[in-house]
This record gives C-alpha cells, structure tokens and sequence, in this order.
C-alpha cells in the first residue's frame, strides 16, 4: 500500500478511539408505493422507520431480521445509494453531507452485496473492475491496474491467472473475493456486508468467513455485517441489531443477546433456528404467520400482531427504547415498568 | 425377502449438453425410498440433488438430457412407461413441491381452481366434490380463513401462504411419495420453521414418503429419517440421519459439517474446505473430491472408488473407508 498516491491514502482517523465510526439518527425512508385507488391518502412503504445506531471503531456490528424489516434499506442509506427522507448520519465526527460530502464519505465506506455477479461489469476484467473506482478518484490508469494484483493477492486470488478473466469464468466463491477486493480499492474504514456470504455454498461460505476475519485484522477494518443465519451474525459480530418491520427492536452486544433475548421477536427469532441434531429436533413454532406488510404496519408496536404477549398497551403506544445496561436496549413495553403492560412484572 | 421398497433407483446418470460440452449433471447413484421415510438429499449447487429429483418424475428436457440407469416406482420401470401413463402417475403417485412457488403456481387461475383440477384429473370425482376436498385440504396445510382463500389468485398471498397452497397442490390426490425441493429456502426463518413442522406432520398424518433436497443440514436435522450426501453427481455417504450428520465419515461430509457455523462457534476458525466444486464437463479421474480432499492418498485419483457398506448400514464411497473395513 506505500505504492499508493497519496490522495488515496486511508483517511486519518478524527476524534480517536472513544468517538464512533458512524452515528445514525432517526434514518428514515418511507417509499411511495402506487394507489389502489384514486381517493384516500397516497400509501407509502415505512421501509426504514426512525432508526437510530452506532458503530464502534474496529467492531463488528451484525444486523439480523426477516424479509422487508428494513436491514438492507438501512445499508442503501448508509451508503447514500438511496436518498433518505429524514436522518443524521456522522462519520467519525463530520456530518454527512456537511463537514464530510458523498465523494469522501464513498472513500470512508465500501459495500459489498449478496450478488457476486450482478455487482461486476460483466464486459470488464476483473483489472478493470478493481481499477475502476481508484481511476475515478484521481490515480493514475496504469496505477491503478498495477494495484489490482496487489488487492487480488490480498484476498487469497492468484492475480495471474485472474486478472485479464471477465466475471462469468470465475466460481461464485471467486466472484465474491473480486468484490471484496473492489470495496478494498479506496482504502475505507468501513466495509457494509449486505448478506455477502449467503449465496455461497457452505464450504466456500466458510473460506470467505475466514478472509473477513482476517482482512479485519490485517486491515484495522470495521464491518457492518448484515445476514438472515443467526449462526454466522453471532460467529463474526461484536454486537447484534435486530430490526422488524423497518424498527431496530432490539440492540446489543452479541453474547448478551444471544444468551438472553428480551425482545419477544428476538426470542421467536432464535427459537426458529434450525437444529442440527437430528436427535434434538424443534417441537414447535413460536410465531404464526409471515411478517406483514410495511406498507400499512400495525399500530404502536408493529410486532404486536405476531406477538404472544400482546396487550392494550402495544396497540395504543410505540414502544420508548429501554436502555437494559452494559449497550443492551430493547424496544418493548414489557420492560417499561412505567408503560403499564400486564406482563411486565413477570417477564422483565 | 424384505419387502421391495417403493421407490428404487440403480445407476441413475444424466448427462446434459452444454455448449462446453457434455455436463455430467449425475454420475451414477443408487438409493431406495420405503414406505412412509424420509429422505434427505443434501448438498451443494451442482452437486446433482435437484437434477435427481427431476428425474424420478421425468420432469428433464427429452432433446437435451440423456438419462441411463434404472427409476422404479411402485414396481413400475418409470423410464419404460408410455407418456400418458406418466402423466397419470405425476400428481397421483409422485408429486412435487419446489423452492419457488410464484413460479410453480399458475398465475391466472384462483388457488381452489388448480387444486379442484388436478383432483378432476385423477378422480372421477365432480367439480363440487373436487372443490369441497380443495377447501379441506387449504384447512389441513393450516391456512387462515380457507374459505376465502380458495379464490385467492398466487400473487395475493404471502410467500408462506403460497408454500402452503403449493403443498396442499402437491397432497391433492394423496401421493405416495412427495418430492421436496427446497421447499423453506426462499422463506424468511420463522416462516421456514412452520412450514417445516407442517411438512413433517403432514408425513406422519398421511405416512407418505418424502425425498427431500437440500443445501442446509438444519433442514436435514429437522426432517430425515436418511441422509443422502451429493457431491459431484454422486451419493458419497448414505446412513441414518444421525449417523450420517452427528459422525459423517466421508472427507467431503465431515468438511461440510466443518465449515458450516453452528451455534457456540465464536471466536473459533472455520475449518473451510479449500477449492471449489468440479467443472462437471471435465470431471476428474477417480474421486471427483480428490482434489479438495486433505484426506487425499495415493490411488484417489486413479479410478472411483468402490462403495463401502458397513454393518450399521451405513454406505461410504472413499477409499479410506473401504481400508477401514
């Protein structure tokens, strides 16, 4: 990396260690959605809905839920792919789009998506592809290209036999390495994983696993790692984001929310994991139902509708996030002894 | 003389042609199906898992595809059978379930009409009758207010609901054997547990055979009484459900298990399998694994190796095994 020009020079970190890489405030993106009919309001998807995080330097922060919660919207956002309608998003203390604008905040943040192919240029070598985003940003062509074998051999590709290849004569396992590569072009500090090892089979699943790992290491990298497999979110993350229905219903470190889910989805969530032990199977499913539709959420709680322990309360109100200690937050009225659910008692 | 088992398949082989040339898609597996089991067949892409079901239904392109080798059903040489005796097995002794049902369904036709047709096209039943076990069997898969449900066209329905319809499809005439081919992949994982549980009780209801594909050992865990691993067009290990996942002994079984990550496994490295699956139109010589293999020893790559049976009846291809015994 000394090869490198200096514009594209890892940027400096700002506010040391004790100050977040990213803040995230009240993220919002309501998508319109065609009327069914002429008259009434215009209906919007809630997608991402009031979303508020951090993300520590050097950790990992794994993010889980079910088709249309919102995890992937939230990482469109981050990356400014989509236009938020409401939200404050600062980058090691500069605000985004103020202090900091979209160029230099692209450089900071990479992401890499679950579709190895769709994410390349099918017409380019896998040379150009890697060139491309450093071209851009002011290295020089050739530059650029001398660094691609460099970024191929960080993540474990021999760039002689790779480099002049397009994309389809590459495994999915390889395609997938390529765009970790890409994303490690700009030098960022923060690399969002959009469910980036689940298209892949489970023994090249398991390779990638590894590099990650050791790319974070090596690279003193931060990762926002979003998965539907709850096995590989507690493996890689240092703590856990679940979201529902465009909510971030509960947050924390990894250990404490695995070993002790207090969110009654978080709770069903995990009980539907697969067993792999064909003498220990699952008796019973926790949840009815699939998750409803964003586009009209339930009143007060949006998990109320699928919850067993549903009361009046969690129609009539949304949940205030309750801060349980040690980072851990939840957003129920069971843990809100001032919220007066019947359960509360009891079950916090 | 044991009783002769529902469903046998000797030497099955597909070939495709490709533009690269032959693929060879399945290369060579026998396995049984008794009545009332359930058979996972469990996998990678490619390993040839779907490729084999398609083939117990006769479901593969004719002008593309040549199949060898022996599918028996119910006594029945399903290879040898005139098309319109195929057509009335299809449905009525084997039916299907697949990972997609947006596109397995009909579009334009309400959930009830394709159910009440395919019942009139086994039985000789009337329409009232047929939609009367339509509305039972939308009841029986445990979709909410059925009734109304029976004139809801796919697209209105929730992915799970969809599954369910597309199961209570595939039990309309009471098969004896289901084919399953990932039949939760697509559903997010609450929804998956359900239609798992219900895929299983609905196996002990009827006591109906199932072959089951899959890529995920928790779906295997969750519903095999068998476990048939794929890998390269091959079965390299069949046992028991609890043989075959708790102690694989097959190198690419025991790497699967290995790389997949269970639950407690932090902070520990992934003991990956290095490589990628064959090209199947240039498939190497000897044990297709051979090259990934860390178990490799001479004579793996010199000619395929032998089937091991051993006491417990659990079957292993692998030389090491065959040393074992």
């Amino acid at each position: 990396m000394t090869t490198m020009a200096e514009p594209l020079a890892r940027a400096a970190d700002v506010g040391g260690p004790r100050q977040p890489l990213l803040e995230v405030e009240g993220l919002t993106k309501h998508f319109p959605v065609r009327r069914s009919s002429f008259f009434g309001p215009k209906p919007v998807a809630r997608a991402v809905d009031g979303v508020s995080f951090s993300i520590a330097k050097g950790e990992t922060l794994g993010v889980v839920g079910e088709s249309g919660c919102g995890k992937s919207t939230t990482a469109r956002l981050l990356m400014r792919l989509i236009e938020p309608d409401a939200g404050r998003m600062v980058f090691d203390g500069e605000l985004v789009g103020g202090d900091l604008d979209l160029r230099d905040l692209r450089r900071r943040m990479q992401m890499v998506f679950q579709d190895s192919y769709a994410s390349l240029n099918p017409r380019l070598t896998i040379a150009e592809s890697l060139a491309f985003a450093p071209t851009v940003h002011g290295i020089p062509h050739g530059e650029a290209i001398a660094e691609a074998a460099a970024l191929l051999e960080q993540v474990g590709l021999d760039p002689g036999i790779v480099l002049h290849r397009h994309p389809h004569q590459l495994s999915g396992g390889q395609r997938q390495r390529v765009n970790i590569a890409r994303a490690l072009a700009l030098h960022p500090r923060l690399v969002i994983l959009d469910e980036a090892v689940s298209a892949l089979d489970k023994s090249v699943e398991a390779q990638v696993l590894n590099l990650l790992v050791d790319l974070k290491e090596r690279l003193d990298l931060t990762y926002m790692f979003i998965s539907h497999d709850l096995n590989v979110v507690h493996y890689i993350a240092d703590r856990a984001m679940v979201m529902y229905l465009g909510k971030v219903v509960e947050l924390g470190p990894v250990d404490r929310i695995y070993a002790d889910p207090r969110h009654p989805y978080t709770r069903a969530l995990f009980a539907a994991r697969l067993s792999h032990d064909p003498e220990k199977r699952t008796t019973a499913a926790v949840l009815q139902g699939d998750p409803p539709n964003p586009i009209d959420p339930p009143s007060g709680c949006r998990f109320r509708t699928r919850c067993p322990l549903a009361a009046e309360i969690c129609a009539a109100r949304e949940p205030a996030v309750i801060d349980l200690g040690e980072g851990h937050t939840v957003a129920c009225h069971l843990h809100d002894p001032l919220a007066g659910h019947p359960e509360a008692r009891r079950d916090a | 003389m044991p009783e002769t088992p529902l469903l046998s398949v000797r030497g099955l082989t597909v070939d495709f042609a490709t533009p690269r040339g032959t693929a060879r898609a399945v290369a060579g597996i026998d396995f049984h199906l008794d009545r009332g089991e359930v058979l996972c067949l469990l996998g990678e892409s490619g390993s040839g898992k779907s490729v084999t079901l398609r083939a117990l239904m006769r479901l593969l392109p004719q002008a593309r595809t040549r199949i060898g080798g022996r599918v028996t059903i119910e006594g029945a040489d399903l290879y040898a059978l005139p098309e319109r005796k195929v057509e009335d097995l299809r449905g009525k002794t084997v039916s299907m379930v697949f990972q997609e049902p947006m596109l397995a369904l009909d579009p334009v036709y309400t959930i009830g009409a394709q159910i009440a047709e395919t019942i009139i096209r086994h039985e000789k039943v009337d329409r009232a009758e047929a939609d009367r076990r339509a509305l039972e069997l939308l009841e029986k898969v445990q979709i909410p207010s059925a009734r109304q449900r029976l004139d809801a066209y796919p697209h209105e329905m929730s992915g799970g609901m969809r599954q369910r319809a597309m199961i209570a499809l595939a039990l309309s005439c009471n098969p004896a054997v289901l084919l399953a081919d990932e039949p939760t992949t697509a559903l997010d994982a609450t929804v998956q547990m359900q239609v798992l549980l219900l895929l299983r009780r609905l196996q002990a209801e009827t006591g109906m055979s199932v072959i089951m594909v899959t890529h995920d050992i928790g779906v295997a865990a969750e519903t095999a009484d068998r476990v048939a691993v794929m890998y390269a067009g091959r079965i390299v290990e069949q046992g028991t459900a609890a043989q075959v996942l708790k102690t694989p002994r097959h190198p690419y079984a025991a790497g699967l298990f290995a790389s997949t990550v269970h639950a407690g496994w932090k902070g520990r490295r992934l003991d990956a399998i290095p490589g990628a699956p064959p090209d199947l139109t240039a498939l190497p010589p000897g044990c297709a694994f051979a090259p990934r293999c860390s178990r490799r020893r001479t004579g793996c790559s010199e000619a395929q190796p032998p089937i091991t049976r051993f006491a417990d009846g659990r079957e292993v291809v692998c030389i090491e095994a065959l040393a074992a015994t």
